[in-house]
C-alpha cells in the first residue's frame, strides 16, 4: 500500500500541486487521470522520490519515505518497478540487455536463467524476438513495451507507469492495459498509471483519481465515471460530441435493466 | 558560471562520498571498469603519442637555441628534455589535453543519461547510481592515465632525438649522455604523484558536471566545457601545490 499525504509541489511561482492526499492499494489498478499538464508525472516522480516535494509525506505500508536515508531508499527502490513516459531505455544497450540489466544488477540468476526471463517478459508484452536490436532501431511504440518490460523483470512489489498506452495503436494499447491488470491481480501489485486513454479508465480503472487545477478534484471507479455529475470530469473523460452520446445511449440501457 | 564555490563545492563531495561506497555488484562494475579503460587508455593513445613528440620536439630545440653562444655543453639538450617530461610536461601536459578529450566526454556522457532519465531510471531500479557511474570511471583513470603518461615520457624523449639528432645538432651519443646525466629517482615518483592526483581531478571534476546537468542541450554543452575548465584550472593548481610540497 501507498499512501500520499497533503502533497505540495510548486515550481518557483508555478503551483502544480496544491494538497493531495491518497491511497493506493495492492491489487488493484491505481488511476491518475487528467489534463496535460496537471501534474500527473510530477505526482508520480514525487511517489517514487525523484521530485522532493515542497511539503506533505509518503509512506509504502507505513514507512515515511522520506525519512529514510538513501540505503533504506534503495531497498525499498528494489521493489519498484517504473515505467517513464519516455520510456528511459538505455541507448547503448540492445533491448535484451536493457531488461536483463536489473537481472543482472541484483539477482544470482545464471545466464540461461536470465535470458529465460527476459524472453517471458518480452512474450508478455507481445514483443517476442527483438532482443538484439537497439533502442533506436524500434518503434516508440515498441520501447513502450520494452520500457514495461524492464519493468516487470524482477516482479516489483509496486508498479509505476506514466502513461504505459500512449502512442500505441487501440489493440495494442488494449493489450498492454490487459497486461497490467493480469499481473497487478496475480501478484497482488500496487499499481499507479498516469494515463489520459479514454479506453483505459472505463477498461481497468479499479480506483481512478482525477487531478485538476493541482487538486484531487474526483475519486471513484469506472463504473462511476459513467453516472458522474462533475463538470469537469465530464468533460474531460467525454471531450468529444461522440463520447457524449456513448454516455447517453450507455445510461439510459443502465437505467431500462 | 555560477561562483556559489563552496556550494559546489560540497556538493561535489557529497557526490564522492556516494560514489565511493561499496559495489553491490562486483561483477557489473569490473565489466564497467573494463570499458572505460578501453575507452580512455586505447582510445587516447595516438593523441598522446602526437602530441608527446612535439613536446619533446620543441623542448630539445628551444633549448639548442638558448644553449647557442654559452660555455653550457650541447649534450646537456637529452639531460633537459627528460626532466622536462618527467617533471612537467608528461604529466601536466597530457591531463590536461585528456580534460579535453576524457572529461569533456565524461560530462556529456553523464549529461545526456541525467536528461534522458536513465540516470532516474536506474536510480528506481535501487542502483547507485553516483557509485555505478563514477567510480568504474575513476577507477579506470587511475590505472590507465599514469599508464598514458608513460608512455608521454618515452615518446616525449624520443621527441627531442627525432628534432636532434637527425638534424645534426649532436651526435645520438651526446644525446644519451644527456639522458644518463644527472638522474633522480624522486623526480619518477614525482610524476606518479602528479598523474594520479591529476587524474582524479579530472575525472571527478568531469562526472560532477555531468551529474548534475539539467535543462536541455544548452546546458549539456556548457557541462562538457565546464567540466574541461575546472579540470585544467584546478589541475593547474593542484601542479604548483604540489610542485611546492613535493621539492621542499
Ligand atoms: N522540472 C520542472 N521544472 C519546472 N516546472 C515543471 C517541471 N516539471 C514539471 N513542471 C510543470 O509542472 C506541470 C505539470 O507537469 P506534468 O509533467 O506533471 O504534467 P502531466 O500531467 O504529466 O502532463 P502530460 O499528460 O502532458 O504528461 C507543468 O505545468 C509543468 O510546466
Ligand atoms: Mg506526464
Amino acid at each position: 500500500m501507498i499512501r500520499a499525504e497533503n502533497i505540495f509541489k510548486s515550481f518557483d511561482d508555478n503551483e502544480v500541486l496544491k494538497g493531495i492526499s491518497m491511497e493506493f492499494l495492492p491489487g488493484k489498478t491505481n488511476l491518475i487521470i487528467g489534463r496535460s499538464g496537471a501534474g500527473k508525472t510530477v505526482f508520480l516522480k514525487i511517489l517514487v522520490g525523484l521530485i522532493i516535494p515542497t511539503s506533505g509525506k509518503v509512506y509504502y505500508d507505513d514507512i515515511d519515505f522520506f525519512s529514510l536515508n538513501k540505503k533504506q531508499i534503495r531497498e525499498i527502490r528494489m521493489q519498484v518497478g517504473m515505467l517513464f513516459q519516455g520510456s528511459a531505455l538505455f541507448d547503448s544497450m540492445t533491448v535484451e540487455e536493457n531488461i536483463r540489466f536489473p537481472l543482472d544488477m541484483f539477482s544470482n540468476m545464471s545466464l540461461a536463467e536470465k535470458r529465460d526471463r527476459v524472453n517471458w517478459c518480452l512474450e508478455r508484452v507481445n514483443l517476442p524476438g527483438v532482443n538484439d536490436k537497439y533502442p533506436s532501431e524500434i518503434s516508440g511504440g515498441m520501447q513502450k513495451r520494452v520500457g514495461i518490460a524492464r519493468a516487470i523483470v524482477l516482479s516489483p512489489k509496486y508498479l509505476f507507469c506514466d502513461e504505459p498506452n500512449s502512442g500505441l495503436d487501440p489493440r495494442t494499447a488494449l493489450l498492454i492495459d490487459e497486461l497490467i491488470q493480469d499481473i497487478t491481480y496475480e501478484h497482488n501489485i500496487t499499481t499507479i498509471i498516469n494515463t489520459h486513454d479514454m479506453n483505459s479508465v472505463m477498461e481497468i480503472g479499479d480506483n481512478i483519481a482525477f487531478l485538476h487545477q493541482g487538486r484531487l478534484a474526483w475519486r471513484g471507479n469506472k463504473d462511476q465515471v459513467l453516472e458522474t455529475e462533475n463538470e469537469e470530469l465530464k468533460s474531460f473523460i467525454f471531450a468529444s460530441p461522440f463520447l457524449q452520446r456513448l454516455r447517453t445511449q450507455a445510461l439510459a440501457a443502465k437505467s431500462r435493466s | 558560471m555560477n561562483f556559489n564555490l563552496l556550494y559546489h563545492f560540497g556538493r561535489y563531495i557529497m557526490l564522492l562520498r556516494q560514489a565511493f561506497s561499496r559495489p553491490e555488484n562486483w561483477s557489473m562494475y569490473w565489466k564497467e571498469t573494463l570499458r572505460q579503460m578501453n575507452d580512455i587508455g586505447i582510445g587516447s593513445i595516438v593523441i598522446v603519442a602526437l602530441i608527446s613528440v612535439f613536446m619533446g620536439a620543441v623542448a630539445a630545440v628551444q633549448f639548442a637555441y638558448q644553449l647557442d653562444g654559452t660555455l653550457v655543453p650541447r649534450w646537456y639538450i637529452g639531460y633537459i628534455v627528460r626532466d622536462l617530461a618527467i617533471i612537467e610536461s608528461a604529466p601536466t601536459i597530457t591531463c590536461l589535453v585528456l580534460a579535453g578529450k576524457v572529461g569533456s566526454n565524461m560530462a556529456a556522457e553523464l549529461g545526456g543519461m541525467r536528461q534522458k532519465e536513465h540516470i532516474d531510471a536506474m536510480e528506481i531500479m535501487g542502483v547507485n547510481t553516483a557509485n555505478y557511474l563514477i567510480t568504474p570511471k575513476v577507477v579506470a583513470a587511475l590505472v590507465v592515465i599514469p599508464l598514458l603518461v608513460t608512455l608521454s615520457a618515452y615518446i616525449a624523449i624520443g621527441g627531442g632525438y627525432l628534432a636532434t639528432v637527425p638534424t645534426g645538432q649532436i651526435t645520438a651519443e651526446e644525446y644519451a649522455r644527456g639522458l644518463r646525466a644527472f638522474f633522480i629517482e624522486f623526480n619518477v615518483t614525482m610524476m606518479y604523484v602528479k598523474a594520479f592526483v591529476f587524474a582524479f581531478i579530472l575525472t571527478t571534476v568531469s562526472c560532477f558536471q555531468g551529474y548534475y546537468v539539467q535543462g536541455g542541450s544548452i546546458e549539456l554543452g556548457k557541462a562538457s566545457t565546464n567540466a574541461v575548465v575546472f579540470s585544467n584550472i584546478l589541475i593547474l593548481l593542484a601542479d604548483y601545490l604540489l610542485a611546492v610540497l613535493l621539492t621542499s
